[in-house]
């Protein structure tokens, strides 16, 4: 069998059409997932009764069915309510609540391992709770969870390879698209996995810049 | 009148009573420590003075104000009564003037310009105005501790609380604190200290109070106190840590 990358170069807009589709998918996730986390993550840890408990579900049925379900759930499901949703909002919609959940659970994890002397410095200052989480709690239990959180933001990326199943034109639909007209499955699913390589690895390196004058207090340095 | 008068403070910790009845008051500009053993109360005491803690019987006023229960919301407490803690808790991800800034700027409303000239007053009180860009990793604990009182200082408290300030510092770190307290009293800041410094104690404030299982054992004035204890408890405890 012979590598025949030039019976590529036709689809390269087709490519670079799933590649932008993809990238904005995961930048915009990336935000209002991390968003959303921070606050489900104060009402659930922070606030009782019927809100806390609602999101619990949420956050319990997202983290226990599969994407893909979760996905058609939105996409075929809720037009059959009576609510149109197109395929890229649904796409969206998904992905952010997927962020969502695991990452309010992640940063949880960093909310319950701040020192009570934190808890009681805010207070005795006069800091509200929600003043105190947010000027507060959060920062820190952003830095104590960060790697986890650069990991899921990447696995919600990858993830949305899963889109192109309610044809969403992401990189997977576009090579899927390209191979069922030229026929060379391997140079056109090598193209994109290096691609998603790529961007998965850009995505961390960006991650850590972010991280790194962000969480500039961790480190001791001359000030 | 007094400026702090609390009255028959009781409270428990599950069937543990740690306050047995308190009786205390404290006039405008006295520099009072607060002595006793491990597990005497003192600290329980002092946290319910900012209500750290709830007392579960008993009133504390503030001037002709009452404090304790619901009567003050955490942000006028917290504009009346400072607290300085053992273990600093500076917020590790915030600048020094970041830190003293926060309160004024989130609880009181201060505009920022404003807030920061208040940080920059207190932060030179202390003696910490060269370092107000660093971060808390950056500095030594008794620097921690100094920018931890600049922080309780610039919500312009009336009564600042004092939580074994100089028990998490290295020796050789202790005095650099105990001067920022000491000039503090000298400019009438009314100061409740709950301190395992016996010298400072003596050579400092005006009155200790000496806390024995849950009550007000005896207090005086620091030079009587110390060398003529009325109690062997009292006399006691001295023997044990001079």
């Amino acid at each position: 069998m012979t590598l025949d990358f030039s019976t590529l170069l036709p689809y390269s807009g087709v490519i670079i059409e799933g590649l932008v589709t993809t990238l904005w998918l995961t930048v915009v996730t990336t935000f209002a997932g991390i968003a959303l986390a921070i606050v489900v993550a104060y009402v659930r840890d922070l606030e009782s009764g019927i809100m806390s408990r609602l999101l619990g579900g949420y956050v319990e049925v997202v983290r226990n069915t599969p994407f893909i379900v979760q996905l058609f759930f939105l996409f075929f499901g809720l037009p059959a309510l009576g609510i149109p949703i197109s395929a890229p909002v649904a796409a969206l919609v998904a992905m952010v609540l997927n962020l969502g959940a695991y990452t309010a659970e992640i940063l949880r994890a960093g909310i319950d391992s701040t020192a009570r002397g934190q808890h009681e410095a805010a207070r005795a200052l006069g800091l509200s709770r929600l003043q105190s989480y947010r000027h507060v709690v959060l920062v820190p239990a952003f830095s104590r969870v960060y790697p986890s959180l650069i990991s899921q933001c990447i696995i919600v990326m990858l993830g949305s390879a899963v889109v192109s199943q309610i044809s969403v034109f992401d990189l997977t639909y576009a090579a899927n698209f390209i191979q069922s007209r030229n026929f060379r499955g391997f140079e056109v699913y090598l193209v994109v996995t290096l691609i998603y390589l790529l961007l998965a690895v850009g995505m961390r390196r960006s991650f850590e810049l972010v991280g790194r004058r962000l969480f500039a207090f961790r480190q001791g340095g001359s000030a | 009148m007094a400026l702090v008068s609390v009255k028959d403070l009781h409270k428990s910790f599950g069937d543990l009573e740690v306050l047995k009845g308190i009786d205390l008051e404290i006039e405008s500009g006295e520099v009072v420590a607060v002595i006793g053993r491990s597990g005497s109360g003192k600290s329980t005491f002092l946290r319910c003075l900012n209500q750290l803690e709830q007392h579960d019987w008993g009133t504390i006023h503030l001037a002709d104000q009452r404090l304790d229960g619901t009567a003050m919301s955490p942000g006028e407490l917290s504009q009346n009564v400072g607290i300085v803690f053992q273990s600093f808790n500076l917020f590790p991800h915030k600048t020094v003037v970041e830190n003293v800034m926060l309160a004024p700027l989130v609880v009181k409303q201060t505009p920022r310009a404003e807030a920061r000239k208040i940080a920059e007053e207190v932060l030179d009180k202390v003696g910490m105005l060269e370092k107000i860009d660093a971060y808390p990793a950056q500095l030594s604990g008794g620097q921690q501790q100094r920018v931890a009182i600049a922080r309780a200082l610039a919500m312009d408290p009336k009564v600042l609380l004092c939580d074994e300030v100089t028990s998490a510092l290295d020796p050789e770190l202790v005095g650099e604190v105990l001067l920022v307290l000491e000039s503090l009293a000298k400019e009438g800041m009314t100061l409740i200290l709950v301190t395992h410094e016996m010298k400072f104690a003596r050579d400092v404030s005006h009155r200790v109070v000496f806390m024995h299982q849950g009550r007000i054992h005896e207090s005086g004035d620091p030079q009587t106190l110390f060398t003529q204890p009325k109690t062997p408890e009292l006399a006691q405890f001295i023997a044990s840590v001079l």
